[in-house]
């Protein structure tokens, strides 16, 4: 019977097992050995050399691109974190019904289903020459000329992150706040704190594992990523993301797959760090 | 705060909400407008007229490239995404009840997935097919490195829905004599229906919009997204907004159903008296 029942577990995990075999591990493998191979401008070569590595790390242009690359993850993170933590307060404790909580909460959540894209190329006519934001501002007589900075910059880059990426904190800081038992605030408040003092001793402290969760998927999102600098920054601010694609797009495969290696190294060293903070199978 | 008079915070803390929400949806709103812009409008206001020029100029094929033949791949790829991880994330959820060996290895390596910036499995996928010789296709290579973003997402979710699941149920069918394919079949499964739905959701839409993920594994024939990536840089017309707001047209659809059908479900529950979906 025994037997029996441990066939059966693994024929149940065996299509997800397989996935992340064939889809996860092999190729992170193959970044890791293609990152030793030699290569010229047609082919690459099997081989074990550390020159991509040391061509990558004496680069200067790769230490500003790592340099940005965080300063956006830690822009949009703050950015997004105070949002996102203010939305889902409002959201959990001072929306009443809990029918208008699942309202407002989807509401919050629906843009997450639709194309990121497509969310990009929606702030064109916004943010351009003669966008929205530019010709408000020209007609109340606040500006003589287009605003340039708008569109194509690090501000519109951090301006689409923040729009794209606030759900992820939205959704793990509500999740939190929604478990956290209402009699404390009651005790709380019995006890003479003022509500911001409930929500900085209390609330915050008990929203730890949702903020870490949200951290850790905003602050990886943003680390890796490259269709939004490039969309956004019409090609004026640098990632790491982009300078992988532009190796890749030069055929310079074990170059991209080194600077590939030392992403994942230093995302995963972010992560475990995050990871201490909050047990993530509780969560669920 | 959970009786009497609003405060100030209240208000304000709304005020902010509400402004966030204006902030998600006003630019999409806005290209919504703007794609039924007259033929001779541009890409930002005034409109110049109103019409659905530029939904017809995406049909035409030698306009914008193959719009309709990746709008059809997106679309099957994104349900056999969804199917495939509704099927794997139900059966892993299952198998998960119970610790087995190896369990802790695979449930690391479905937070890993999550984590792993996208662009770096693209590369990985792309690289191993180059490194085999093989040619990466959408259905193929653009399919499993779709799997490894929606498998996650469908396994946590499927762990919060059984951490939820009353078991006595799945007892008393088999007390009653049913064996384990029809305790499934006819007890988890209905329960949990309206989760299954979410999950399917989640596989579809993932699947449909994701960009970096298809980058290096679609091979020759372009996904939506990369398509509508192409066009950005070479296109400036408000062909662009249409093709916007069909894509996020679908989305919206496919939402719409996924909310309505587990509303539906619900309710039809309550009508019928059945304590059956408290559990999930």
């Amino acid at each position: 019977m025994n037997r029996v029942k441990s066939w059966v577990t693994y024929l149940q995990v065996a299509p997800l097992a397989l996935v992340f075999l064939l889809f996860l591990i092999v190729p992170i493998l193959t970044i890791v050995v293609v990152s030793f191979f030699d290569y010229n401008t047609t082919q690459i070569i099997p081989a074990f050399l550390l020159q991509n590595y040391e061509e990558l790390l004496l680069s200067p242009v790769t230490w500003r691109t790592y340099k940005q690359t965080i300063q956006f993850a830690l822009i949009t993170w703050a950015l997004t974190l105070l949002i996102g933590f203010t939305v889902a307060y409002f959201v959990a404790f001072h929306v009443r019904s809990s029918t208008m909580q699942t309202v407002l909460f989807l509401l919050c959540t629906i843009p997450f289903w639709t194309s990121n894209v497509i969310r990009m190329i929606s702030w064109i006519p916004f943010l351009g020459r003669h966008g929205l934001a530019n010709t408000t501002l020209m007609n109340l007589g606040l500006i003589d000329q287009p605003l340039e900075f708008l569109l194509y910059s690090d501000f519109s880059v951090v301006l689409a992150y923040v729009h794209l990426y606030t759900l992820f904190m939205v959704v793990p800081i509500f999740n939190s706040m929604m478990r956290i038992d209402r009699s404390l605030l009651e005790a709380a408040r019995d006890a003479g704190a003022t509500g911001w003092q409930t929500l900085v001793n209390v609330i915050l402290p008990l929203c730890k594992p949702g903020i870490a969760i949200g951290s850790i998927f905003v602050v990886t999102i943003v680390m890796g990523d490259f269709v939004t600098v490039r969309m956004m920054s019409g090609g004026l601010s640098a990632s790491v993301g982009l300078m992988m694609a532009n190796a890749m797009s030069l055929l310079q495969y074990p170059a991209a797959a080194a600077n590939a290696v030392v992403l994942l190294l230093l995302v995963l060293g972010i992560v475990a760090a995050m990871m201490r903070m909050v047990d993530i199978r509780k969560e669920l | 705060m959970q009786h009497g008079k609003r405060g100030p915070a209240f208000w304000l803390l709304g005020a902010l909400f509400c402004l966030f929400v204006l902030f998600l949806y006003g630019p999409t709103l806005t290209i919504l407008i703007l794609s039924f812009q007259g033929p001779s409008g541009g890409l930002t206001f005034p409109m110049n007229g109103v019409s659905l020029h530029w939904f017809r100029n995406l049909f035409e094929k030698q306009m914008v490239g193959d719009f309709a033949g990746s709008l059809q791949r997106s679309l099957i790829l994104g349900v056999a995404v969804m199917l495939v991880t509704v099927v794997a994330s139900f059966s892993a959820g299952l198998a998960f009840r119970s610790r087995f060996r190896g369990s802790a290895v695979l449930f690391y390596l479905a937070i890993a997935s999550l984590i792993v910036p996208s662009i770096l499995i693209s590369l990985g996928i792309g690289l191993l097919y180059r490194v085999l010789g093989w040619d990466p296709a959408w259905y193929s290579s653009a399919f499993g490195a779709h799997l490894t973003w929606t498998l996650p997402f469908g396994l946590l979710i499927m762990f919060a829905v059984f951490n939820r699941f009353d078991r006595r149920y799945e007892e008393a069918a088999r007390d009653l004599g049913a064996t384990s394919w029809q305790t499934i079949r006819h007890v988890v499964v209905p329960i949990l229906l309206p989760s299954l739905i979410g999950v399917g959701l989640f596989g579809f839409t993932l699947s449909y919009d994701e960009f970096a993920r298809s980058l290096y594994t679609a091979g020759t024939f372009n996904t939506l997204p990369l398509e509508i990536y192409g066009m950005t840089t070479n296109v400036t017309t408000p062909v662009l907004y249409a093709l916007g707001t069909v894509t996020t047209g679908v989305s919206v659809l496919v939402i719409a159903l996924s909310l309505l059908s587990v509303t539906w479900l619900r309710r039809r529950r309550t009508r019928h008296g059945s304590d059956a979906g408290k559990a999930a």
